[in-house]
């Protein structure tokens, strides 16, 4: 009984620890399953030509997940063409953020024209496996060897209130470099954004 | 006649003056500051304990949490405590936002409108543990500096604020 409960305990911190800390850059990224807003089950797998992803944990109620919106789009249409689709993640509890739902998503991914899946994180289970904390929170995907290695995690740029006065495109150069074969620079920053619920 | 309009001119300026000087009053004064300006403020070498909380008008949490902010700025009046709230909201809803908010609100402690939007450069000097999500609080007294990136209630305030009195 006393092992059993020391293992319980062990097996708690491990998980706490784990979700508190998440992926850093260079790390092996786990897939996840799971629902866009078209009803389909998506999976980094899904895209056989991919040679990366933009993954973006976001939402509809934070005001810099929607001052980020068109930029969002901006990217998806820059980059799928080049092998690194984005893919959005609503990682909040609808129970404590109504406007986050699964079907306000719905709404708000067809009034913006998303060109992009974006997911429902039921259950909360993919965003501590990431360590994302706030939206928007983006995690760059590079494939190497049929692996998924974290290559940037932060944020998208250095100016949320105007995108045309940015003069650090994050994730715009970390991808271009990544196309180039090199490497991000800078592989992480970080940004004021809302707590994930 | 041109000595009676000049005369004229003069009471309608007066006037006005007067009327914005009496709604200057009755309006807060909430500064804002770029990084460099605020920064001062984290780094006070005094015997002072600094409670900077780090919030937005728009950010849910941080609104349910300001009234422990509010009272620990009313209980330890007397003590050396400064309560700072430190808006993140975005420049341009100063007026239309902040304002009215603190005004309904009638938040009595000190507030300071944080407008650098460059913030990767500077959210590491507020703490390397700070990811970036809000609310945030700092609370420190000299060099003994503890962040918390989570809600905060009354009695956790008190007891952190407590051991650094």
């Amino acid at each position: 009984m006393k092992k059993l409960t020391l293992l319980t305990t062990v097996i708690l911190f491990a998980g706490l620890t784990f979700a508190q800390t998440g992926y850093k850059v260079g790390d092996k990224a786990s897939d996840f399953e799971l629902k866009n807003v078209d009803g389909k089950m998506v999976s980094m797998a899904d895209y056989p030509d991919a040679k990366g992803f933009i993954l973006i944990f976001t939402c509809n109620h934070c005001p810099f997940s929607k001052a980020y919106e068109d930029r969002i789009i901006e990217l998806d249409n820059t980059f799928k063409s080049k092998g690194y689709p984005v893919i959005a993640i609503n990682p909040n509890d609808p129970a404590i953020q109504p406007e986050d739902s699964y079907e306000e998503m719905k709404i708000r991914a067809k009034e913006k024209g998303f060109t992009f899946p974006y997911l429902f994180d039921d259950g909360q289970k993919v965003f501590p496996v990431y360590g994302a904390s706030r939206t928007p929170h983006v995690f760059i995907v590079n494939i190497e060897h049929g692996e998924y290695i974290i290559r940037y995690i932060g944020a998208i740029d250095n100016n949320h209130t105007d995108a045309e006065a940015a003069d650090k495109r994050y994730v715009q150069d970390a991808v271009n470099a990544l196309i180039e074969g090199g490497v991000p620079n800078p592989e992480f920053t970080k940004a004021i954004g809302c707590s994930i619920k | 006649m041109f000595h009676k309009s000049c005369i004229l001119i003069l009471i309608v300026l007066l006037s006005a003056c007067m009327i914005s000087a009496c709604s200057g009053e009755k309006s807060r004064q909430i500064p804002q500051m770029n990084f460099q300006e605020f920064e001062t403020l984290l780094h006070q070498q005094n015997d002072t304990v600094y409670v900077i909380n780090f919030w937005a008008t728009w950010c849910k949490p941080c609104i349910e949490e300001l009234p422990a902010f509010e009272q620990l700025n009313t209980e330890y009046e007397d003590q050396k405590v400064s309560v700072i709230l430190v808006s993140l909201d975005f420049p341009n809803k100063y007026k239309q936002l902040l304002l009215p908010f603190v005004k309904e609100k009638n938040l009595q402690s000190q507030i300071i409108h944080l407008t650098d939007v460059d913030a990767n450069a500077w959210i590491d000097k507020v703490s390397p543990e700070w990811s970036g999500a809000i609310p945030a609080t700092l609370i420190y007294k000299g060099n003994d500096r503890e962040f918390y990136e989570s809600q905060m209630d009354f009695e956790k305030l008190k007891s952190i604020v407590k051991t650094k009195l």
